[in-house]
């Protein structure tokens, strides 16, 4: 199999995949736009003491939605990890729907309030996210790839993962799984250089993920998760070797946590001034922007226009939101089991 | 005496081990710049080095295996978790492995470990990070298993732990690293085993450990109030248990209520209930009464984690239901 391939924009694809069009493009920019807002306005939810905890997707919109734009919601399977709160978006949930969770509200439609933000399955689209104990995500990706195998189905499972989930035994074994099985999987990493506080270097002897690939039998590819072009492509090209029945990929964006960990984390003590510093140029928000102004397909009013509809969707989310109800404690053993046995009840 | 928090007396046992002894060193995630995810270790990595402050990737099995390794090999490494919740992930390696290879080498390996992890739910961190297995792991054959709800126990007991020659698990309660108490200047250590009569009494006898100590304690306040007596007892050690000073303490009051902060079915109060029943039968006026969170995955929401957590209204219904007071 090969060794792992480098994709930028500026290399042209080999496979016979759409190109992003400029109205697709500005489409993703509205989506990643309103996800930053929505974003900012969880920190801030966080900070008045109503979302007990937040882990934002600041730096990793353009890689979260450029691969959603790759694949075919109507039939593929996801399986997020709790940084893609922008993938969620581009997968069209609602932002009265993303707050619920982030609130614990009583009609959260992913957990019903039980579970961390974003955590749960979504109800309509075919996603579902329990990351939070890392990497358990990537198995259970390979039994769902597995099934549609047996079935015989052309769905593609994408599953998703940060650097550090890429220790962990699971994703090894899952690696492995699927390469045996030449599964329809793509190992999707989101690596941000940072598993909290402990960077790439203490976390790996390589300096890229993809290059693993290659010790599991199928394609590893590294490409700029800043841009959005040449995520869409590499995603392109990984689910039409999946379709084909050709097996796994692996996809390696590098992208950036433009804040810390999580609301409760501060990384100015682990990351320096500078670290910190450069990672405003690789902001993808700024990074499409420019290119779209370049394009001439964005003018600065149009964008001033996104931002202030962005703001007031938002505005209204959480006005909306904040005056739901909780959910109430007679509701505390509903869904242990099916019903049966005692549901735990005492 | 030295007023401190329970995070500063974990720190101080594991500090005066890495001063004092060469063979000590720490593996765990974040514990280096970032200080450890309860800033236990914060300020080691600078104090220690990175050859004995070692951050890991994300790789509960290969640390808590490598750990083993190097307890064999002659070291005494310190190993922390995250959250208790993620030693699941290193089960085989701590309950098949760790815990055995004394036995299963007919004595000839030890594994002089000690495993540290923040226990219990409390901090909305939903199902999968609020888990109690200080009382999973007690029941295993070769574990020593302690878990402190004040500074004093939490450095006494860490010096006993990090001194014994078999692996130990310090479950430490998340919602206690802020809790104060007085610390004597003094070296002193607690013995692992051993109970603590911490407030003396003699209408009931009140059991309890580590977070759970709170409700209990809240408990005994509001008995007094009613002009009821309760002796309370923190247990300490889940493993081995000191059920001697408990079956003393109910021979004196008749009575009993045992406390688990943790999901009550199968919790450690499950054990200590049905050995009392079989123990201290004739000196009991009623049953045994074992109190617990309620039996549900724990839920992020606040509203119904509080409601789930056992509080000191659990408490004081078992007591009059028990024994009528
Ligand atoms: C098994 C397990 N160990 C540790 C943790 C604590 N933890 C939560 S997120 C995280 C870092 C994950 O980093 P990475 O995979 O790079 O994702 P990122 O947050 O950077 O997107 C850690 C160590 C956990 N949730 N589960
Ligand atoms: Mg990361």
């Amino acid at each position: 199999m090969s060794a792992i391939e480098n994709k930028s924009s500026n290399t042209p694809t080999q496979n016979s995949a759409q190109q992003l069009s400029g109205e697709r493009l500005v489409e993703l920019y509205r989506i990643m736009v309103l996800s930053r807002y929505l974003d900012e306005r969880v920190w801030l939810l966080n900070r008045q003491g109503k979302a007990a905890i937040a882990a934002s997707a600041q730096g990793h919109e353009a890689t979260q939605v450029a691969c959603i734009e790759a694949t075919d919601p109507s039939k593929d399977h996801y399986l997020i990890y709790y940084r893609q709160f922008t993938a969620m978006i581009a997968l069209g949930t609602e932002p009265e729907e993303m707050l619920r969770g982030f609130l614990a509200k009583e009609n959260d439609p992913m957990s019903a309030a039980r579970q961390f933000p974003l955590h749960g399955a979504h109800p309509r689209v075919d996603l579902f996210n329990f990351s939070n104990v890392i990497a358990t995500q990537l198995p259970q990706a390979a039994g769902v790839a597995l099934a549609d195998k047996l079935k015989g189905s052309d769905a593609v499972t994408i599953v998703y993962f940060g650097d550090g989930a890429s220790s962990q035994g699971d994703t090894h074994e899952a690696m492995n799984f699927a390469g045996v099985h030449k599964l329809p999987v793509i190992f999707f990493c989101e690596n941000n250089r940072y598993a909290i506080s402990v960077p790439q270097s203490k976390q790996m002897g390589i300096d890229s993920l993809a290059s693993r690939a290659a010790g599991y039998g199928f394609p590893g590819v590294q490409v700029d998760g800043t841009d959005v072009v040449a995520v869409h492509e590499a995603t392109q090209a990984a689910v039409e070797r999946a379709r084909a029945g050709e097996g796994p990929t692996l996809i390696e964006a590098s992208v950036e946590r433009l804040l810390p960990h999580t609301t409760d984390d501060d990384h100015t003590r682990y990351r320096s001034a500078e670290d910190i510093a450069q990672m405003e140029e690789r902001d993808p928000i700024k990074v499409l922007s420019e290119l779209l102004k370049r394009r001439d397909l964005l003018t600065e009013s149009e964008d001033e226009k996104i931002h202030a509809a962005a703001k007031k969707r938002v505005n209204i989310a959480t006005d909306t939101v904040d005056a739901e109800p909780y959910p109430s404690v007679e509701t505390m053993f509903d869904h242990i089991t099916d019903g049966s046995g005692n549901g735990g009840a005492l | 005496m030295t007023e401190i928090v329970l995070r500063e007396a974990l720190k101080r046992g594991l500090e005066e081990a890495l001063e004092n002894d060469p063979s000590v060193f720490m593996m765990g995630e974040d514990i280096g710049e970032y200080g450890g995810a309860y800033a236990v270790t914060d300020g080691f990595l600078k104090k220690f080095g990175p050859d004995r402050i070692k951050d890991t990737p994300i790789s509960e099995q290969a640390f808590l295996g490598a750990g083993i390794g190097a307890a064999a090999a002659g070291l005494r490494p310190i190993v922390e978790f995250m959250s208790i919740s993620f030693t699941l992930v290193a089960f085989d390696q701590i309950v098949n492995m760790a815990a055995n290879l004394r036995y299963m080498s007919g004595g000839q390996i030890s594994v002089p470990m000690v495993i540290r992890a923040p226990t219990g739910a409390g901090v909305q961190l939903g199902a999968t990070h609020s888990q109690s297995f200080e009382t999973w792991l007690a029941e295993v054959p070769g574990m020593k298993v302690v878990c402190p709800s004040n500074p004093y126990d939490a450095l006494g007991l860490m010096r006993s732990a990090i001194k014994d020659k078999n692996p130990v698990l310090v479950a430490e309660p998340a919602l206690l690293y802020g809790a104060k108490g007085e610390v004597p200047d003094e070296y002193y250590e607690v013995e692992i085993g051993k109970a603590d009569v911490t407030r003396e009494g003699s209408d009931i006898t009140l059991v309890s450990y580590g977070y759970g100590m709170r409700p209990t304690n809240d408990a005994a306040d509001v008995l007094a109030e009613r002009g009821v007596s309760a002796e309370v007892i923190d247990l300490r050690s889940l493993s081995p248990v000191d059920l001697e000073a408990v079956v003393n303490s109910v021979k004196k009051t008749n009575r009993a209520v045992v406390v688990d902060n943790a999901r009550r079915k199968g919790g450690v109060m499950a054990e200590l209930a049905a050995d009392l029943q079989q123990q201290a039968s004739e000196w009991l006026d009623g049953p045994v009464m074992r109190v617990g969170s309620v039996d549900v995955p724990w839920p992020y929401n606040r509203g119904l984690e509080r409601e789930v957590l056992v509080d000191k209204d659990n408490v004081l219904d078992a007591v009059a239901e028990g024994y009528g007071l």
